[in-house]
């Protein structure tokens, strides 16, 4: 019974970050458009989507640097933004990196990281400072200015600087994106575990999915303003909710298809359907992913390849079917099939994904 | 737009009335005197229009447009042929007569102007040898004329033409001039058609900058014995007493400022040049060897020398007799002198910047088209000629002092006496609406160049507002806020026009005893006062060759 209550109260703790029907209106705009949204404690989250779709307001939102229209915000289950309330972003327990870093130009990098840490006792502050730069690996860095550090090093100073007060949500605006790709690669694996160390919950914004998948927890997808899909990064790429979260976060082709009962039926075969709720009988549009695709060499095939993009361990191969319809498929460059080739195609999925037919 | 709503916050919550309104105060005080002189311009008197038209009125015209025409010619040539010079070729000297050329601009032209006057005048050194060779004959020039004062006024303000002249052609990419070779234009044409199209809203820029000098100037043209409008009103003022007629004058410059202004405008406007920004590699530079060197180098030479060297030398030389003659009672009036200047300067600086820092701030957190009106509204005075902001400021103010004297006589019967035109209040008043343009333009651009999300990142860290401001934006725009001071100050203390209609009785700083002394011809007391106001005005040059780099 005890255990019962403890696991109650911890699921409803578990909710760190709610955003509930969060409008926002800019004279000329609507940048937000009736978000809902719960994170978790812990939780490393992303907000994924085009720019312009609203992410970069909504972690604006959440730090309380703007306001909103119509909807609320509540951490720890304390309301911090409403229409008619406002916490001011001091208050709310939040650190935030800026995507260009935002570091006071005119202090060194121990007083950056001290800044907000104002009022503690000097040693206490000293201390605090000296640890966060080690785990950020900057320890020698501390008495240098910001002009005289490098791109990652200045991520790494901002990281440490919004991290230093012990923020319970920590908020990051594209954070990697001014960075080179390999530097890129090295600062989100060592930010994620300065992080999961940390304990903090972790709302990351970016347009780049590979980025969102490989540190999150869980995806939102945000287009225009609205809220498309939540779920783990698996869920996203392989049940995307709309076509446009099936294009945004990697190929995605459609073949003209049929539901006949709980089977989809194409030009390839005919498949189970994952979900119950499209059963019945419906002209659709079934969702391929060029990983689903595999080809063979065969003279007797039914598709051509009209193009060839290696792409290092992988190739993409474009293939024109004989019905007419194009199709992507990826598979290992180690052997590689020319362009012209005729080839057999074989659709292995997992699971299907079908939209409404589009006109 | 976001930062405005969270501080906008911060500050509804206390004082929204006081500080909203504050900057349409501000508006009203700058644009009072402008309102005054085009008030008493909208009801003429007749009597006064007429007896100025019959005696002073048609040379005074005939000269101030005579003046602009010559000095606009005379810099357009000068500043735009230098800058040509040192961006487009390479000759030896070439890095150091860049800087140099700018060097003329410290030099106030009521001082220059009595310096060429000295030396070619008919008691100078030049007629003087001339006369010892009996080679009188040879004095081909008058040089208390129009001509005069137009070379004078050229030397000392074609820098405005050549920097911003120089500015206009760095812009340009040496791609465009490459494609224009590319597709067969000779060297000429390549100039003419694509080179200074492309540099005209700079040149133009720099030559209604000299324009706006040149006609403010009454203190040169009165040693060249060629009174313009500028010397128009100060004449009336001290010779008629007469305030209105001065007014009446003064209105006349403003319309001879505005007409320049408009003029500009048309000029800069019809054409809005965007250059391609980013890697560019500037215009390519061609070397000059041999002769064609040397005489590049040779023409930098005598402008130099000509506007800066000669001059100075002068000055010098006085100023060394100057020192070897300097009795107790004359240092007690050189300290008294400098140190009126050095009070005068300082308070309009800290005032002018203070309002600044003010008015861009509160523009910056609204927005908005009203603000940037406003702005402007503010930052006209740089336009408009020292005399008619003193007048439009001496009216008023005259009134309000009478007005006092009136009222407190009536009721408790005794007089105070000039509160405000016996006192600073009016100079530093008038000096601030001179020269708020340049305070607000480097504290303006010092805030511009604050990230919002550094102030952003501040909040989140808990910043209170006093913290934000005391420990992120000040020290942010401290270089901003010393350069506007700096500029300023060192405006303030070459000013005349202001400084001379305002100023109360018998305080005299180093710019007025210099004017006055060299109107006397009393060169060896006019040496170091000079020599410290030229100094002064090499401090802004500094800072202006160091920000370029």
């Amino acid at each position: 019974m005890a255990e019962e209550i403890c696991a109650a109260v911890r699921t409803t703790s578990q909710s760190h970050v709610e955003l509930s029907s969060l409008c926002k209106l800019y004279p000329d705009v609507k940048a937000l458009y009736d978000l809902t949204l719960t994170v978790n404690r812990g939780e490393f989250f992303s907000l994924l989507g085009p720019s312009g779709c609203g992410k970069t307001t909504t972690l604006r939102l959440i730090a309380g640097l703007d306001c909103l229209s119509e909807g609320s915000i509540a951490i720890d289950g304390t309301l911090v933004s409403s229409p008619t309330y406002f916490m001011p972003p001091e208050k709310r327990g939040v650190g935030i990196v800026f995507q260009d870093y935002a570091l006071f130009p005119h202090m060194t990098v121990f007083e950056n990281v001290a800044f907000g840490l104002y009022g503690s006792p000097k040693a206490a502050v000293a201390k605090r400072v000296s640890e966060l730069l080690g785990l950020v690996g900057l320890a020698a860095a501390a008495q240098k200015y910001p002009h005289e550090m490098s791109g990652g090093q200045k991520q790494r100073v901002a990281l440490a600087r919004a991290l230093a007060p012990a923020p319970r949500v920590m908020l990051l605006d594209e954070p990697f994106s001014n960075l080179d790709a390999e530097l890129r690669a090295a600062l989100r694996s060592e930010t994620k575990e300065i992080l999961r160390d940390s304990g903090t919950t972790v709302i990351l914004v970016t347009h780049d999915q590979e980025e969102a998948f490989s540190l999150s927890d869980r995806v939102g997808l945000l287009n225009c303003g609205k809220l498309e899909q939540v779920g783990t990064p698996y869920e996203i790429y392989h049940h995307p909710a709309t076509r446009f979260v099936a294009d945004f976060v990697g190929r995605a082709d459609y073949l003209a298809a049929r539901v006949e009962g709980s089977t989809v039926v194409s030009g390839l075969g005919r498949f189970a359907l994952s979900s119950t709720e499209r059963q019945g009988s419906a002209d659709v549009d079934l969702l391929i992913r060029p990983d689903d695709v595999s080809i063979a060499d065969d003279p007797s095939g039914t598709a051509v390849i009209t193009e060839v993009r290696f792409l290092g361990a992988h190739a993409l191969y474009t293939l024109q079917l004989d019905n007419g319809s194009v199709l992507h498929s990826q598979g290992l460059s180690a052997h590689l099939l020319p362009p012209y080739t005729r080839v057999a195609v074989t659709v292995n999925m997992r699971h299907t994904v079908v939209f409404a037919k589009q006109a | 737009m976001t930062e405005k709503t969270l501080i906008m916050q911060g500050v509804r919550d206390k004082r929204p009335s006081l500080l909203s309104s504050l900057p349409f105060f501000v508006v009203a005080l700058t644009l009072l005197p402008v309102l005054v002189v085009a008030s008493s311009l909208l009801t003429p008197t007749w009597s006064v229009w007429q007896h100025l038209w019959d005696t002073i009125l048609p040379e005074l015209l005939l000269n101030t447009a005579m003046l602009l025409l010559g000095v606009g010619i005379g810099t357009l040539l000068l500043g735009t042929a230098l800058a040509w010079l040192v961006t487009a070729y390479e000759f030896p000297g070439k890095k150091t007569f860049e800087w140099l050329l700018v060097l003329p601009m410290a030099m106030p032209a009521y001082i220059m102007g009595f310096v060429y006057v000295a030396i070619f005048d008919f008691a100078g050194p030049v007629q003087t040898v001339l006369r010892s060779w009996g080679l009188e004959r040879l004095v081909f020039w008058q040089i208390r004329s129009g001509f005069g004062a137009i070379m004078v006024m050229t030397l000392v303000l074609y820098p405005y033409v050549y920097l911003l002249a120089k500015a206009g052609f760095a812009e340009q990419s040496g791609s465009a001039m490459e494609a224009a070779k590319v597709l067969g234009s000779s060297k000429t044409r390549l100039f003419f058609q694509v080179v200074m199209p492309l540099a005209r809203p700079s040149i133009v820029a720099g030559v209604s900058l000299a324009l706006m000098e040149a006609l403010a100037d009454f203190a040169t043209v009165r040693y060249f014995n060629f009174p313009t409008v500028a010397d128009g009103i100060l004449r009336v003022w001290h010779g008629l007493m007469d305030l209105g007629a001065a007014s009446e004058m003064a209105g006349l410059l403003a319309i001879f400022a505005l007409l320049l202004l408009l003029s500009e405008h048309r000029l800069r406007n019809r054409r809005a040049y965007h250059q391609v920004k980013g890697k560019n590699q500037g215009l390519p530079t061609m070397f000059l060897g041999g002769w064609r060197g040397g005489v590049a180098a040779g023409i930098c030479s005598v402008v130099v020398f000509a506007a800066f060297g000669l001059p100075l030398t002068q000055l010098l030389v006085w100023g060394s007799r100057g020192i070897g003659q300097l009795t107790p009672g004359y240092l007690a009036v050189y300290v008294r002198l400098a140190g009126n200047s050095l009070s005068l300067a300082a308070i309009a600086a800290v005032v002018a910047v203070a309002i600044a820092l003010l008015m861009a701030s509160l523009t910056r957190l609204r927005g908005g088209t009203l603000s940037r009106l406003l702005t402007q509204l503010v930052t006209t005075g740089y336009a408009l000629p020292g005399a008619v902001i003193a007048v439009g400021i001496l009216l008023p103010l005259s009134a309000l002092d009478r007005g006092i004297n009136m009222l407190t006589a009536a009721w408790w019967g005794v007089t105070p006496g000039l509160i405000f035109t016996g006192s600073i209040v009016g100079l530093i008043y008038a000096y601030t609406v001179r020269f708020m343009a340049v305070a607000y333009n480097s504290v303006d651009s010092s805030l511009e160049k604050i990230p919002p999300n550094t102030i952003l990142a501040a909040r989140v860290l808990g910043a209170s507002t006093l913290r934000l401001i005391t420990q992120v934006q000040l020290p942010l725009i401290m270089p901003g806020i010393l350069a506007g001071a700096i500029l300023v100050f060192v405006d303030v203390m070459k000013e005349l026009p202001i400084t001379v209609m305002l100023r109360p009785l018998g305080y005299d700083t180093l710019a007025i005893w210099v004017w006055q002394m060299a109107a006397e011809s009393l060169w060896t007391s006019v040496a170091l006062p000079a020599l410290v106001i030229v100094l002064a005005g090499l401090i802004p040059i500094k800072l202006l060759l160091s920000q370029g780099k």
